[in-house]
């Protein structure tokens, strides 16, 4: 790992300060960035530590929505909203593994959009908002295809707030080795309709299958979607599946995760 | 009977309280004052010419002591094969040689080209990246059958080819094979592919050098599976540092399973920079570095066909393998792929034919060498999966035909048709007890179960024998082995009656620290507590051959008791003068000396006290002290054999295999610590389940390791496995060595992988999927392709 | 450079670290913390893993300075008062939970992590924890079983 700065600022303020110097990164958990700066694939003159602002901390609920702040943790998050949004609380549970959960924050899964996360899923599928150190910004506006979002450079997330739908499962087949989602599925319906997000399939990261949302807007049961699968066009190919592989895993996933829902 | 903590007792290991309070001692945790730290320069092609390396930047980095390249080490040896293959023309094996540093050409991604040495570990990482190498890079040749069919891209230039030897075993039988074959009324041909495996031990590889440069004396620290291997190595081959001015030191080690047997440049580089330098330099590999540098496993591709009988009486095996040895020989990598593999081709049957040709093949890849079970895992599983396809094919049942071909009780010993003796076993008696243990004949209403939750349930059956122990001398030495397999302890006994006993064989997770001492106390009838083991290192044990290929207690143990044997003769000699009668009339038993039809007796400890207070002995006829040493080299391999079962549900809509049961009947002879053996077999299970269903060590067509970190190369975790099901009560023990134990390392690694995919390919053609086979790993999508292709 | 302090098994304990030193390496080199290993580079093996606060976390993957001021639990300090192996460690050498030993202290670590949230878990639950915990010799059975009998659950009869 090259050396870096260290700043541990306690205000979302202080942060912004720091954030804005010359190749200024936040460093949320760590869990991602952490082991690419050991292999030196990444770098900075300052990292930017978000564990210590309490204000980015926490899950709270008003209204129809949980919003959770940007440092919190995996694990609490999977502890805190069990009862306020079970499937939100039950994908955090399964990110990685226990000692990830509790390093590893919200806001940087969702900063940092791995294609196979699973925050980005959840988010999208839940049509959460992004509260930033400058902005609101919609899931559907905020990413932006693989390792790619609407953040601006110092841009960090305070919180991100769900309307809690009526009901939502996700389903996660896991790839072998990481235990990332090799796909995972999270399906929200709300009274607006149903949303479908598919991470770890496509080359562009996170996306919505709008023909299953259709499809399940109007009759909302696995047998709705019976035979169809994900567009393997622009899936990712690696050691662990094929772009068929994956878009068949696509529907199954999506059936699975409505039937989950009843 | 033996007292607690005597043979045969699953007692509680000693080296555990070290490890569980952390106070265990790996070579990464010494750190000697005023230690330097070492980084490599790896190459990050499969195939290049080094056309110039300038370490003049890095030179004059912060912190920087030394550089080192290839050129530092033009002059010295070369890391030799430690067993030499002639080929079936007669021609011996091509062996380039494999230097301390890449220099000329870089031939895998990690090869190492240059060295950096600093004070500190980030400044010696610093400069490497500041190491200017010129390298162009060439074609890489990674598919073996390419590298066989044309010479255009070739790992070592100055042998004009990518084959290392073409073998046959035996050659002999070749024509009666054929001919077998050609007349045989039914046969069965199975192309496979045996996965490359990364060894992955949980403790990345680490090497400390140090020299005193007023004594001239050397010091490895490093962590080895067989410490006395690699000083005879650097000392002979590579550097031509005298045995007696090396000491190589293996601490702590955590886990080996192969990959820590063998010799590494990087270690002789730690000792040249010492010398260098006058200062200790430490190396600790990353995970990183682990996957491109250690020795692989496996990398077979085969055709195998077996002919038979319609009524499934076997008639021939025949098997033609590529072996890949990566881009240089490593120490063993030409025994296991040979003599290893080619001998156990026989199975556990009384097939009359068998022949085997082996090619082995240089590609642009780390080198492949020994892991765990070591060519008997590839034997195993070519001949247990066409046995499998061939009781398909002929509508038997697959516990029945391999029944009807095994070596019967009455048959020993046995002369295999692969040119081995088995010298005990009963491998209907192991089958009887898995039938009863996996409750086989349940199996039906299991299967109607899954279905009912949208599940196909499939039984796996398998059946292994291996070759432990590799030996005896006389015999490897006419086959090419450049090395004895012999074995030596040494016992002392201490005045005050405490017991040492230095051991050539290293324990790095096998318990040898709890289990020799069990024979040793069973043996004397003292307190196991009052026996320690002293192992892995040099300076203090006699000789030794290390540990690996199943073979501590079969070797080293039965060294252990033949110098165990010389104690208590040596001690009946001093008993006897001590009670003022003949040897001949002194007993031994319990601990205690005795007079025949006396009440004379003498203890142990009082004995052992004498031995070395001789005021009254005639020196003549007895010497003082109670030490004895013994070299043990084993008349025969020893040969474990077992029955396993495996049921799996496949998911049919992802292809996702869940094993369900896993039962592993098996026959290691004696067993001196019962609890200990059923580790080391679910430990060889989980890696043999592993290969089967997630392990893949995968290179893309230029060299680029893709499985290339555990981010994509998939370690079987708890969540991966049922109850690991161990029974070793059945034995049969083994004739040739004087405890009669065979050997339990490597077993679960041999036996379980084609248990798995023969339980997955019957489900699927339960399922009504028309599935031969799937290669290994058995990928949810490589199931989901099968099913679906 | 940046001074860490931090309370380790019950002791303040300091060390002058770079930005860059993850806690691990000032455990170990610093600190002279050997039981805590590292035995990967991409935060999956658990080798590492210790108690910061009281939370399992992978030491190989959190700075040194991130702990400052933190109360850390390490291997070290896991026994007894009186040096005795405690109920954890001993269930471990009672079931063969190990081998070569170099996973063990995180995975000592992370049973605890375990039984303070969940003190009776099912063999599914253990399993499950044990995801970021990688050992290549037991095959997991002997840590399972050890961690069943260190909850004071029977442990499945596996094994003859």
């Amino acid at each position: 790992m090259y050396n870096f700065e260290f700043s541990n600022p306690k205000t979302i303020e202080n942060a912004t300060k720091a954030l804005s110097s010359e190749d200024a990164q936040a460093l949320g958990g760590g869990q991602t960035l952490l082991p690419t700066m050991k292999q030196r694939l990444a770098s900075a003159e300052v990292l930017v530590s978000l564990s210590g602002i309490s204000e980015m901390v926490g899950v709270s609920q008003s209204d129809g929505t949980v919003s959770i702040g940007g440092a919190t943790t995996h694990a609490e998050v999977a502890r805190q909203s069990r009862e306020a949004y079970p499937a939100l609380a039950q994908l955090a549970g399964k990110i990685g593994d226990p000692a990830v959960r509790n390093r590893g924050t919200i806001g940087g899964s969702l900063a940092n959009n791995d294609p196979a996360a699973c925050y980005p899923a959840g988010a999208l599928a839940s049509g959460a908002t992004i509260q930033t150190n400058k902005r609101e910004i919609q899931a559907d506006e905020f990413f932006r295809g693989m390792f790619e979002t609407a953040l601006d450079e110092g841009e960090i997330i305070t919180s991100v707030t769900f309307p809690v739908p009526e009901v939502a499962n996700y389903q996660k087949f896991e790839q072998p080795a990481s235990r990332f989602a090799l796909v995972g599925v999270f399906v929200a319906k709300t009274s607006g309709g149903v949303r479908v997000a598919v991470t770890g399939a496509s080359n562009n990261g996170v996306y919505r299958w709008r023909e299953a949302e259709a499809a399940l807007s109007t009759d909302f049961s696995a047998s709705a979607i019976d035979g169809m699968s994900g567009d393997p066009s622009d899936m990712i190919e690696d050691l662990h599946g094929s772009p068929a592989y994956r878009a068949h895993l696509v529907g199954v996933l999506t059936r699975r995760a409505v039937s989950s829902c009843s | 009977m033996a007292a607690d903590g005597g043979m045969g007792f699953a007692t509680k290991r000693r080296e555990d309280v070290r490890f569980l309070t952390g106070r265990g001692k790996y070579t990464d945790d010494y750190s000697p004052a005023n230690t330097t730290y070492c980084a490599f320069a790896r190459s990050t092609v499969a195939n290049g010419t080094i056309k110039s390396i300038d370490v003049s930047v890095a030179e004059e980095m912060p912190g920087v002591v030394a550089v080192f390249t290839g050129e530092d080490f033009v002059e010295v040896g070369g890391n030799p094969a430690g067993w030499a293959i002639v080929s079936r023309d007669g021609d011996p094996m091509k062996e380039p040689k494999r230097p301390v540093l890449a220099h000329g050409k870089v031939r895998h991604v990690g090869d190492a080209y240059a060295a950096v040495i600093a004070e500190s570990l980030a400044e010696a990482m610093d400069a490497v990246e500041a190491i200017e190498a010129d390298i162009e890079e060439l074609d890489a040749v990674v598919n073996m059958a390419d590298a066989l069919a044309n010479n255009d891209v070739l790992v070592h230039d100055e042998i004009g080819t990518n084959q290392c030897f073409d073998w046959g075993w035996i050659e002999d039988n070749r024509a009666a094979t054929d001919e077998a074959i050609k007349n045989a009324p039914h046969v069965t041909t199975l192309e496979l592919v045996n996965n490359r495996l990364v060894p992955n031990a949980m403790e990345p590889r680490c090497s400390i050098g140090e020299y005193d440069p007023g004594t001239g004396d050397y010091k490895l620290t490093t962590t080895s599976q067989n410490p006395h291997l690699t000083r005879l190595l650097i000392s002979a081959f590579v550097m031509g540092i005298p045995e007696n001015k090396l000491t190589v030191h293996a601490p702590d080690v955590g886990g080996g399973f192969g990959s820590k047997i063998y010799h590494y440049g990087e270690e002789a580089l730690v000792l040249a920079a010492a010398k260098k330098l006058g200062r200790p330099v430490k190396w600790t590999s990353t995970r990183t570095e682990a996957f491109l540098s250690d020795a692989h496993g496996r990398d077979h591709v085969t055709k195998i066909e077996l002919a038979c009988e319609k009524d499934g009486t076997f008639i021939a095996f025949r098997t033609e393998t590529m072996a890949n040895v990566g881009a240089y020989l490593s120490n063993f990598s030409t025994a296991t792929p040979t003599f290893l593999h080619g001998t156990l081709m026989a199975g556990n049957y009384t097939v009359p034919n068998v022949y085997v040709n082996v090619k082995a093949v240089f590609t642009n890849t780390a080198p492949v060498d020994a892991y765990r079970g070591a060519g008997r895992p590839e034997a195993t599983f070519s001949l247990e999966r066409v046995i499998d396809k061939a009781a398909r094919e002929l509508g038997i049942n697959p516990v029945e035909i391999r029944r009807k071909n095994f070596v019967k009780p009455d048959q020993y010993p046995f002369a295999s048709a692969a040119g081995l003796e088995y010298d005990s076993g009963n491998y209907d008696a192991l089958m009887d007890g898995l039938e009863k243990h996996a409750d086989l004949a349940g199996f039906e209403a299991r299967a109607a179960e899954s279905a009912k939750n949208g599940k196909l349930r499939g039984l796996g059956v398998n059946s292994y024998i291996e070759a432990c122990g590799i030996a005896p001398s006389n015999l490897v030495g006419v086959l090419g082995s450049r090395v004895g397999l012999y074995d030596a302890a040494t016992v002392r006994v201490n005045a005050t009656g405490n017991i040492s006993v230095m051991v050539g064989a290293h324990s790095h997770g096998q318990g040898h620290e709890t289990a020799f001492p069990q024979v040793v106390a069973d043996m004397l009838g003292v307190d196991p507590m009052s026996v320690e083991i002293v192992h892995g290192d040099t300076s203090k044990i006699p000789f030794g051959m290390g540990t690996y290929g199943s073979r501590s207690l079969a070797v080293c143990g039965s060294a252990v008791y033949r110098a165990t044997e010389k104690i208590i003769k040596k001690a009946t000699l001093i008993a006897a003068h001590m009670m003022e009668d003949s040897a001949e009339n002194v007993d031994f038993a319990d601990g205690e000396f005795s007079v025949k039809g006396t009440n004379k007796k003498v203890g142990f400890g009082e004995v052992a006290l004498k031995a070395y207070i001789p005021h009254d002995f005639p020196i003549e006829d007895i010497e003082p002290g109670l030490e004895e040493t013994a070299f043990y080299d084993p008349a025969n391999f020893t040969y474990p054999s077992g029955a396993y079962a495996c049921e799996v549900e496949v998911d049919p809509d992802t292809g996702k295999v869940d094993i369900c049961s896993m039962v592993a009947m098996d026959d290691f002879g004696n067993v001196v610590n019962p609890m200990i053996v059923t580790g080391q077999v679910q430990g060889g299970l989980a890696q043999g389940i592993g290969q089967a269903l997630l392990e893949h060590g995968v290179y893309d067509e230029n060299g680029q390791l893709l499985s290339g970190s555990l981010m994509d190369y998939a370690m079987p975790r708890a969540d991966d496995f049922p109850n690991l099901v161990v029974d070793h009560s059945y034995a049969t023990e083994c004739t040739h060595n004087p405890i009669g134990v065979k050997g339990c390392g490597e077993a679960g690694a041999i036996g379980s992988p084609p248990t798995v995919v023969n339980a997955v390919v019957d489900a699927l053609q339960r399922g009504g999927h028309d599935v031969e086979h799937i290669d290994m790993p058995v990928s949810p999508a490589r199931v989901w392709e099968a099913m679906n292709g | 450079m940046p001074t860490v302090t931090m309370n380790i098994n019950g002791r303040q304990m300091s060390a002058n670290v770079e930005n860059r030193t993850l806690l691990v390496a000032a455990l170990r080199e610093d600190l002279n913390l050997t039981g805590t290993h590292v035995g990967c580079d991409t935060s999956q093996c658990g080798a590492c893993l210790v108690h910061v606060n009281g939370k399992a976390v992978k030491s190989c993957t959190m700075l040194a300075v991130e702990a400052d001021g933190a109360d850390v639990e390490t291997i070290e300090g896991q026994a007894n008062a009186d040096g005795s192996l405690n109920v954890i460690q001993q269930a471990f050498q009672d079931h063969h939970g190990l081998q070569c030993g170099f996973c063990t202290p995180g995975m000592v670590m992370s049973a605890a992590a375990l039984l303070k949230e969940n003190p009776k878990p099912t063999e599914a639950e253990i399993r499950n924890h044990l995801e970021g915990n990688i050992c290549r010799c037991t095959g997991y059975q002997g840590i399972v079983n050890a961690i069943m009998a260190a909850s004071g659950q029977s442990v499945a009869m596996a094994a003859e």
